[in-house]
């Protein structure tokens, strides 16, 4: 069932792979198959895209409702940075893909199990604390992803990645400041961006999995060193955390699912409420 | 306190510890923001953020000041650093001004050739 959503005839890019992860053990869930992926750049801009849109999305909510009028402004302000490159990356992602999906098309019209964005950014937002930490561990990531994509072998991927790191860099020196502020802050703000850290730990995990996907776009240039980027990542955000006096408590297992659509309930949650207009008023322009 | 008294100065209500101005009890201390348009240009006033330190102001008016392509360059000062006159000194201080015409580059002709802004 899942392998007939892509048997389009589109066999000619590339041998087919899987999207079960090398690296961590298989959840083996009965009845349902990794999706079959015939174009493996096309998922993987899919991935890039998805995270930056629900999490894109998920800060939005945050409008009308910050702390203060300057933050207001400044979390919508990463809300908009972040859709910018998802439409970008998604509508290269469509152009790949060749079914004539464009970034709106991907983005509204598509059901949860087809979203490829790593559980973290789906998440509620919880309470501002939450908001930045999450914002703080995926703007880390992010920054290090795209510094690495701005100088991949896909020209057109490279000059997107550029142009969105200039941001990325941007929102960490924000959330970083949350995070120091909050963390090394009252006890009550200590306590709940420490409790929010406990419960996102474990997301992070994901962020530098890698499966055949990976694979089959480093042969067609696109090269992410996952270990090397981890190594950075894990040194972006100790620095921060020990600034914050947090502390990183270990988990036994991580996270894991996003990236073959197998996503926790919130992000039907949010799709519903993303994508309402786009479905009561198909093909609206305003 | 100086002579500039703090109730007499737009915004102030108290100072606190660190010497920044804090509005209202549950209000962050006020930043004045100055944003450059273009290269070599002045630094003008583009109005004022709430902050709790220097890196927090400069994020908040990098956020709100500064993201439609506003500026090149950004200034932020806490407001009690400034002095402002205020407005008992407007006669004393600028009225003198308005009447003395001779102050003014009127009263030459311009060589040829000099371009005349």
């Amino acid at each position: 069932m899942a392998r007939a959503d892509h048997d389009d005839g589109h066999e000619d890019s590339a041998a087919n792979v899987t999207s079960e992860p090398l690296n961590v053990a298989p959840f083996n869930v009965a009845g349902v198959r990794a999706p079959v992926i015939t174009n493996p750049l096309a998922e993987y801009l899919l991935r890039l895209g998805d995270d930056r849109l629900v999490l894109g999305h998920r800060l939005s909510e945050w409008c009308g409702h910050g702390p203060i009028l300057e933050e207001d402004i400044a979390v919508a302000n990463f809300a908009l940075d972040l859709i910018g490159q998802a439409t970008m990356l998604l509508g290269l992602a469509g152009e790949l893909e060749g079914k004539g999906r464009d970034a709106d098309a991907l983005a509204f019209f598509r059901d949860a199990v087809h979203f490829r964005n790593a559980l973290l950014v789906e998440l509620p937002r919880g309470d501002f604390g939450f908001t930045m930490v999450r914002q703080f561990l995926f703007d880390a990531f992010s920054v290090v992803q795209l510094d690495a994509l701005a100088s991949c072998g896909h020209a057109e991927l490279a000059a997107i990645a550029a142009k969105a790191l200039k941001e990325a860099k941007y929102h960490l020196r924000h959330s970083s400041e949350w995070v120091v502020r909050l963390g090394d802050g009252t006890a009550e703000s200590h306590r709940r961006v420490q409790e929010s850290l406990d419960a996102l730990w474990r997301y992070t995990g994901e962020l530098f999995e890698r499966d055949a996907v990976d694979a089959a776009v480093a042969e067609q240039g696109v090269v992410f060193d996952h270990d090397a980027a981890k190594a950075r990542w894990e040194a972006i955000v100790h620095d921060v955390l020990a600034r914050a006096t947090l502390e990183v408590k270990p988990v036994k297992l991580m996270a894991s699912g996003g990236r073959r659509g197998r996503h926790t309930e919130h992000l039907g949650h949010l799709l519903s409420v993303m994508q309402s207009v786009a479905r009561a008023h198909p093909g609206a322009t305003w | 306190m100086s002579s500039t008294d703090a109730t007499n100065r737009p915004y102030t209500s108290e100072t606190n510890a660190d010497g920044l101005t804090v509005t209202g009890h549950t209000q962050w201390p006020l930043w004045e923001v100055f944003t450059q348009a273009g290269k070599g240009a002045p630094h003008e006033h583009a109005g004022s953020v709430h902050a709790t330190d220097a890196e927090h102001a400069m994020q908040n008016a990098r956020d709100v000041y500064c993201r439609r392509g506003e500026a090149v360059s950004l200034w932020v000062v806490p407001a009690s650093a400034i002095v402002a006159s205020v407005p008992g000194d407007a006669g004393p201080f600028f009225d003198p001004g308005n009447d003395k015409a001779y102050r003014h580059p009127h009263f030459y002709k311009v060589p040829l050739g000099v371009r005349v802004f």
